[in-house]
């Protein structure tokens, strides 16, 4: 293809890859383009498929149908050790009878390489990740932080083209965590590595990743930006997987050129919302809603002079949840839905906050809805 | 307070139950055999003499060291001796060779299978050892299973010497003490990560590389357990040398129990069995000294 040549064209081509244990499909039928230098995240829950897709990328799992090309070079019949791709194992698979030294020497010393070059390749590799004074240390003798970075090392040693990171951080505690998170970035960008990282944590994908793919039941529900994927979820899945979200069943009731309306028996009010896509009256959707786009206060927001306020409901505050630097309302509508509200706490006394049992009004700007039909 | 106690209680009973048990069924006999093995033969019982003599109500010790001079006086001894050490490690080196890859193959199989095969190792401890040896005798014999069969097929025409040669004593010692070397191999290649095997792959290594490199050196615990389990007894070998085995070669166990029985010389058999036991006990410090360093890595 033409496009290959240019520098944002695929660099990891899976295509149409499947893959069947017996009875069960982990990988559905997946198409994804990876470009050259860049972080993509899997997400995903456990049993999504992310990790069998990963497998297949470093070669431990054949696919069923379907081709994975690396660099333009289809990796069907190649060996994991002859694959130009590292890989960071969760448990880090570090050697335990080997030193850390050793241990990153390894993928050198299988190419024969001369022992200055390998023990100066190790010093560099060792040197970027910050473990310098550790090489003469077995595995058991380290922290987990300082394992994570061994099998970094190890992993980078090679210079693949392509590191395939499987949840790099879920072993380390949430400090280091997001310590680690930052390196990784730095790294990444210090050696110009395509990273692919499979993680269940949106967290992380959200703060590594340049794109996302999200994905459920072996199949790719999403691909985008982690802020396309928040802010413009495709499928109920996705909006529902990615942060908190509340989600209300209706029906269109109007289209406009530029909005649509829609009836929802469970909200009592009908929202109003930009239309995306082409929705038919009478058309089943969700309408989902982040709790920190929508508004509570104690009186009602200045609506038209005309007919009831459009995206605007009444509730009564049933549950408050102090999280320091925000809060979370669970406000109960009259339908007896919850809705969940989340509030910056921007002053540190402010006025009389809202209590428990308060009524009510919630409200959200008519750009704030996301219309979904699957 | 009174559950402390109990529980201290509890803990030196668990650890002196087996105290006891060294104390009365190894350290007593082997005092008694040590303390025979200083004393001369002599016609009475019991058949040798006393360490300490009275002498007008004075107490006297005696000792002989002519039970241990006199084994590196004649040439039976020491060439059973070698004989015996040679025999227990040609058949440790065979049984490593045919357990580990059985024993790998069974760490490697799916749950289902391994615990059949695992039966399958152990199920013939349900037949007597003796018997097994004794069906060893109706394959290897001149008009055994093994000759007719190949007498049958054309592939020879005289009768193997199958029977009463090293061959034999290889095949019974090996075929008898086999699961003791898979099932601590087994143990410990079970407990093997398989993802180190694919990090070593992931890494650039071809599988027979990424086997010396990360398992084999990873079951050197599994590899001298099972050793010794097949060395240590293989060495004092009565029965399957005795059955199977040359008559004009023995093993020192075989030298043991004539000693004992048939010539009845007391002092002779004990100094024997103090000398396999000294040879044995080298071996075994080694592998203490080497599980302890391992014991250490692992932590």
């Amino acid at each position: 293809m033409a496009e290959s040549a240019e520098p944002t064209a695929a660099y990891v081509r899976i295509a149409n890859v499947t893959k069947k244990f017996g009875d069960f499909t982990a990988v559905d039928n997946v198409s994804l383009d990876i470009r050259r230098g860049e972080i993509f995240c899997l997400l995903g829950g456990s049993g999504s498929g992310k990790t069998t897709l990963l497998r297949m990328l470093a070669g431990f799992e054949r696919p069923s149908s379907g081709s994975i090309s690396i660099d333009g070079v289809n990796m069907s019949t190649i060996a994991p050790f002859e694959r130009p791709v590292n890989m960071m194992f969760q448990s880090y698979a570090l050697f335990p009878h080997m030193t850390v030294e050793k241990n990153v020497a390894f993928g050198l010393e299988q190419e024969h390489l001369g022992r200055d070059a390998i023990r100066r390749q190790v010093g560099e590799i060792l040197e970027i990740v910050k473990m310098s004074g550790f090489g003469a240390r077995k595995p058991h003798q380290l922290s987990g932080g300082q394992r994570q970075r061994v099998a970094l090392a190890r992993a980078l040693v090679k210079r693949p083209k392509l590191l395939l990171l499987d949840e790099p951080l879920a072993a380390l505690d949430k400090k280091l965590r997001e310590h680690t998170q930052f390196e990784l970035l730095n790294i990444q960008q210090r050696l110009g590595v395509t990273f692919i990282v499979v993680t269940h944590d949106q967290e992380e994908a959200m703060t590594l990743g340049q794109r996302l793919g999200v994905m459920n039941h072996g199949r790719i529900a999403q691909v985008g930006t982690p802020s396309d994927i928040y802010e413009s979820p495709a499928t109920r899945f996705v909006a529902d997987f990615i942060g908190s979200v509340n989600m209300f069943e209706g029906q269109v009731s109007e289209e406009g050129a530029d909005f649509v309306r829609i009836q929802c028996g469970e909200l009592g009010t009908p929202v109003r919302a930009e239309r995306v896509l082409s929705q038919s009256r009478g058309a089943t959707v969700w309408t989902a809603i982040r709790p920190e786009k929508i508004h509570i206060s104690r009186r009602a927001p200045g609506g038209g002079p005309a007919g009831p306020p459009e995206n605007a409901v009444r509730g009564t505050v049933r549950e408050i949840a102090y999280m320091g630097d925000m809060s979370i309302y669970l406000v109960e509508l009259a339908s007896g839905k919850l809705l969940r509200v989340t509030l910056p706490n921007t002053a540190r006394r402010g006025e009389r906050p809202i209590e428990r049992q308060e009524s009510v009004w919630l409200s959200w700007h008519g750009s704030s809805p996301v219309v979904l039909t699957e | 307070m009174a559950v402390r106690l109990t529980q201290a209680a509890g803990r030196r009973l668990v650890a002196g139950i087996p105290l006891v048990w060294l104390l009365l069924l190894f350290l007593i006999p082997f005092i008694i055999v040590f303390r025979i093995s200083f004393s001369e033969v002599r016609l009475a019982i019991p058949p040798y003499t006393p360490l300490i003599s009275w002498h007008h109500g004075t107490p006297s010790l005696e000792v002989h060291w002519s039970a241990y001079s006199f084994l590196f006086t004649d040439p039976l001894y020491v060439s059973s001796y070698l004989y015996s050490l040679k025999v227990a490690a040609v058949s440790t080196l065979f049984c490593l060779l045919i357990g580990y890859p059985m024993a790998y193959a069974i760490a490697r199989s799916n749950p289902s299978t391994r615990s059949v095969l695992l039966m399958l190792i152990v199920l013939p401890f349900w037949t007597s050892f003796l018997l097994r040896v004794y069906a060893w005798i109706g394959l290897l014999k001149n008009n055994g299973v093994i000759n007719n069969v190949l007498l049958y097929l054309g592939v020879i025409h005289q009768p193997l010497a199958l029977l009463q040669t090293d061959f034999a004593v290889y095949i019974g010692i090996v075929y008898s003490y086999l699961p003791f070397m898979i099932l601590p191999l087994y143990a410990n290649l079970e407990k093997h990560d398989p993802a180190l095997l694919e990090a070593a792959a992931d890494l650039g290594a071809r599988p027979l590389r990424a086997f010396l490199a990360i398992t084999l050196p990873q079951s050197l615990a599994g590899i001298v357990a099972g050793s010794l389990l097949v060395f240590i007894p293989a060495v004092g070998e009565y029965v399957i040398p005795t059955l199977l085995g040359r008559t004009d070669q023995l093993m020192i166990g075989r030298v043991l129990s004539d000693e004992f029985f048939e010539n009845r010389d007391w002092p002779v058999a004990s100094a024997v069995a103090i000398l396999v036991l000294l040879l044995l006990v080298i071996p075994i410090m080694l592998f203490q000294r080497l599980e302890r360093r391992e014991l250490e890595a692992a932590k």
